[in-house]
């Protein structure tokens, strides 16, 4: 028999997402219950929680809650991320649909405990059926006073808040907070220098807050059965229950909520029914394509949470697991990643708007069986320069997924490399920077 | 042709002007409005919503070239969309792209003559775990495979 885990974002109750269904089951509960409360109690509420961001960073949700100013009258704005763009990645879907009530009491208790005028829910351009089906939860939560003026009188309080859709474009970038409030002003979605940071200028130089829609979602559950007890599922250092997004070679793929701390083997074998044809992993990447892979041959004792991956080099990221089996061509993965992340890159920095370009070309040779030797060494040089060098983390979030796959599987690599003698000249000619193209002669 | 929203429409720009503390927050969904009536972004469309919401049009430029989904030609009736990023990838997503590039005659971002297909190959979609998937303007078919994509293809009209 399988394990029962517990369920709290998704649980599993048909209609959930109909507002009478939600209801029915304890639904705006929480958020009646943490209006009655101070905002510092329910900050306090969500510190002893140890809830951690789901979009990716895993920072301490209490703690970046009460970054924000107290004592301002300015208006203070939530802006939840609703991008889901890192390839990998599709869990924030799932709430859109099955659960976007929890997401809206989620953002009222927010609202309350740090003051602010209104909430934008960012949601990715692609999803057109999830915009309109939040739109249209989001509508009825309004005409039941739970949103809005309305929500005085039904909660009893002089707090009230609205909620709005905004829908992006086709923009991986605009996933970044401050490239999201860019998007969000009406601008192209370039990131912003940081500091300042967004709980002191933000949307429209106000007070933002920054939260993953699964983070939100968490909320209410953490306001009804207490910080504490939420404290104590899953990984100690890392507590709660996370949506993993399992895809590529499993027998079945899909979003499965499962407490952090999950050895992965249970996850990809027990959860997922294991690999097609039963072919052994070759690679596992744990968190959506930024994150760095693990071998197949370690992931053994592999549990799945942030404090546990770190000792693998890796990271939890979005949890969106991406399965390979031992007939992938690593090479090939890593030139569609750094394609990816060339194609996405914003151009502001140049270490990341040559950077990436290089390394999509780099790949492309050696996937084409015309690389050298010396291109592995070159993709590794081209991380260093990238890693830490740039305005926001897209810099790193191509760099690291390179540096970990040659890192893992060198030999992938230096497989491709076409056998001939290679001279590479220095990167600086005369003072004058070179291209890659400019800089391999074969002799 | 004039480019002019109806009275309608010209209310649920209000609306959306009336959600953000400024003017300029409305031009993504007004831009959105835009594509959805006139099917892509002219020169004079964009001028046309630089107007409505007191923004240069360079501006209204620079944000529709920034948003790959905001059509700055003409697109097919059916914008067929095939996922190749990784995860569609790893179960023959490459390939899917192919044939149905084949079967339409079409490569990443063109159209055809009779207006009616336009393809494109795009990143990931968010729906890796129905692997590979394609999208047909604003829906996803998921776990495709050739003949899945004849299905889908040969009933639209
Ligand atoms: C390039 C890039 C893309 C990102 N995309 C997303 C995204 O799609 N969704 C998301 O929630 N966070 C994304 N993030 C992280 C956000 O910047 C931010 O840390 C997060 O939304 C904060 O929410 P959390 O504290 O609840 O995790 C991205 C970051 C970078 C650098
Ligand atoms: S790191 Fe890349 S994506 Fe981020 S701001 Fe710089 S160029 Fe743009
Ligand atoms: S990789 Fe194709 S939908 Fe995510």
């Amino acid at each position: 028999m399988m394990t029962e885990y517990p369920r709290i974002v998704l649980p599993d109750i048909p209609d959930l997402h109909k507002i009478e269904v939600y209801k029915a089951h304890n639904g705006y509960q929480a958020a009646a219950k943490s209006l009655k409360m101070t905002p510092d109690e329910v900050i306090n509420e969500v510190k002893a929680s140890k809830l951690r961001g789901r979009g990716g960073a895993c920072f301490p949700t209490g703690l970046k809650w009460s970054f924000m100013p107290k004592s301002t009258d300015k208006p203070k704005y939530l802006a939840v991320n609703g991008d889901e763009s890192e390839p990998g990645s599709f869990k924030d879907r799932q709430i859109f649909e099955h659960n976007p009530h929890q997401l809206i009491e989620g953002i009222l208790i927010a609202g309350y405990s740090m003051n602010l005028k209104a909430a934008y829910v960012y949601i990715r351009g692609e999803y057109h059926k999830w915009v309109k089906l939040f739109q249209d939860a989001v509508d009825e939560a309004y005409a039941n006073g739970y949103v809005g003026e309305k929500m005085k009188s039904t909660f009893g309080t002089n707090f009230s808040m609205d909620i709005y859709v905004h829908k992006g474009a086709g923009a991986y970038i605009c996933g970044e907070e401050t490239s999201l409030m860019n998007s969000l002003e009406g601008d192209r979605g370039y990131p912003r220098f940081k500091p300042p940071f967004p709980a002191q200028v933000g949307l429209w130089q106000m007070p933002t807050t920054v939260n993953n829609v699964e983070t939100i979602a968490t909320i209410p559950p953490i306001m009804n059965m207490g910080g504490v007890e939420y404290a104590k599922i899953g990984a100690p250092g890392h507590p709660g229950t996370i949506l993993f997004g399992v895809s590529g070679h499993v027998n079945k793929p899909g979003v499965y909520e499962l407490p952090t701390g999950i050895p992965l083997k249970t996850l990809i074998y027990d959860i997922c029914g294991g690999v097609p044809g039963n072919k052994k992993i070759k690679a596992v990447i744990p968190g959506g394509s930024s994150m760095p892979p693990l071998r197949g041959d370690e992931i053994e004792d592999v549990l799945m949470d942030e404090e546990s991956l770190k000792k693998y080099g890796t990271h939890i990221g979005t949890a969106g697991v991406m399965v390979m089996d031992e007939d992938t061509d690593i090479v090939a993965v890593t030139l569609r990643i750094a394609h990816f992340y060339h194609h996405e890159s914003c151009g502001q920095c140049t270490p990341c708007r040559e950077g990436t370009g290089w390394m999509d070309k780099i790949l492309k040779r050696l996937v084409a069986g015309e690389g050298s030797q010396k291109d592995v060494d070159l993709l590794l040089s081209i991380c260093d320069n990238i890693e830490g060098n740039t305005i926001c983390a897209l810099g790193d979030a191509a760099a690291w997924p390179v540096r970990g796959f040659i890192q893992k599987f060198r030999e992938e690599f230096e497989a491709k490399v076409k056998d001939t003698r290679v001279f590479v000249a220095p990167n600086v000619v005369h003072g004058k920077r070179l291209s890659h193209k400019d800089l391999v002669f074969k002799v | 042709m004039q480019i002019e929203f109806t009275t309608e429409e010209l209310q649920e720009v209000q609306h959306h002007i009336s959600k953000y503390p400024e003017k300029k927050a409305a031009l993504m969904p007004v831009l959105w409005m835009a594509q959805k009536k006139w099917g892509w972004l002219s020169q004079d469309v964009m001028h046309y919503v630089g107007e409505l919401l007191d923004l240069p049009a360079s501006h209204v430029e620079g944000v529709a070239t920034f948003y790959t989904m905001y059509f700055k030609k003409p697109m097919g009736k059916y914008h067929i969309q095939v996922c190749t990023n990784v995860s569609c990838m790893l179960l023959k997503g490459k390939e899917l792209y192919d044939y149905t590039s084949n079967k339409l005659g079409l490569k990443h971002n063109e159209r055809s003559e009779d207006g009616m297909f336009s393809l494109e190959e795009v990143e990931c979609m968010g729906a890796c775990g129905g692997a590979p998937m394609i999208a047909v303007n604003e829906d996803f078919y998921e776990y495709m495979n050739n003949q899945k994509v004849d299905e889908v293809l040969d009933n639209l009209k």
